[in-house]
């Protein structure tokens, strides 16, 4: 896919009330793109699912969205402890995260069932110890 | 149904966004659980909850969602009324419980939304 446009984000581990951030800003530059809501929508709940992930387990990381004529690529790369059971961890309603999370609204095992649901494609790539990327397309109907 | 009617129903205080009052929304969902919100999807709905954090509204702006209950009388905060602001979301509340909240509403007519399927 030939590229167009890309965005980098550094995603802030330490404060779960920033998390969202760069997907806000994400949902913003779609909107000034023209992009139709429904394809803003998909990328960026798939985006905010992954960046809250990367706060809660990974204390944060990067994350890059690329723009291009076919499809929206959205990486996101953390050096966090990494995922032991990627089968598991993609049943909805399987979670690691603590109670603490649970009272914050998250941590329900429903991130990654929600990040394969809004994409076209989700590749998990993660060595325990190492850290966690991933790389989620959403396609353009052009 | 009117956001103005859905504040009359749940005897609702506004917080933010009395200008748009006179919106229509179609469908609502209730839950305090975020990434379970995140797995519905339609257009115009109304989140009714009870959990306080600023992920509410965010997940609300991830949605396109219009308007924002709060039940069992929380306060939200000030940050998360800025950003209701900033991001033109109505938010209301309501001393009510949220079986109590979601039951009113439903049975006047706004319905649940439905499960988007995963893409194969």
């Amino acid at each position: 896919m030939s590229e167009v446009l890309s965005f980098h984000f550094d995603v802030d581990g330490n404060d779960f009330t920033c998390a969202g951030q760069a997907s806000v800003q994400v949902k913003k530059n779609l909107r000034r793109l023209g992009l139709s809501p429904e394809t803003i929508r998909r990328v960026s709940i798939a985006m905010y699912e992954g960046e809250i992930n990367m706060v809660i387990h990974a204390g944060g990381g990067h994350a890059e969205v690329r723009v291009a004529q076919d499809a929206i690529e959205i990486i996101l790369e953390d050096k966090g402890p990494g995922i032991a059971d990627i089968e598991k961890a993609m049943q909805a309603g399987y979670s690691t995260a603590p109670d603490t999370i649970r009272s914050l609204g998250f941590g329900a095992g429903m991130g990654l069932p929600n990040m394969k649901r809004y994409t076209d494609s989700l590749d998990i790539q993660s060595t325990v110890g190492v850290g966690t990327r991933i790389v989620m397309r959403v396609n353009l109907d052009n | 149904m009117k956001i103005c009617k859905i504040q009359e129903l749940l005897d609702a205080r506004v917080l933010v966004g009395e200008e748009d009052l006179g919106k229509h929304v179609y469908s609502a969902c209730g839950s305090d659980m975020m990434s379970d919100v995140l797995a519905f999807v339609k257009d115009q709905a109304v989140l009714v909850t009870g959990l306080v954090n600023v992920q509410v509204i965010r997940t609300a702006e991830m949605m396109d969602m219009v308007c924002v209950v709060f039940v069992r009388d929380k306060q939200p905060t000030e940050e998360m009324l800025r950003l209701a602001k900033e991001c033109g979301i109505v938010v209301l509340a309501s001393k009510k419980r949220m079986y109590e909240a979601c039951g009113i509403l439903y049975s006047n007519g706004l319905v649940g939304n439905k499960l988007k399927e995963p893409t194969a």
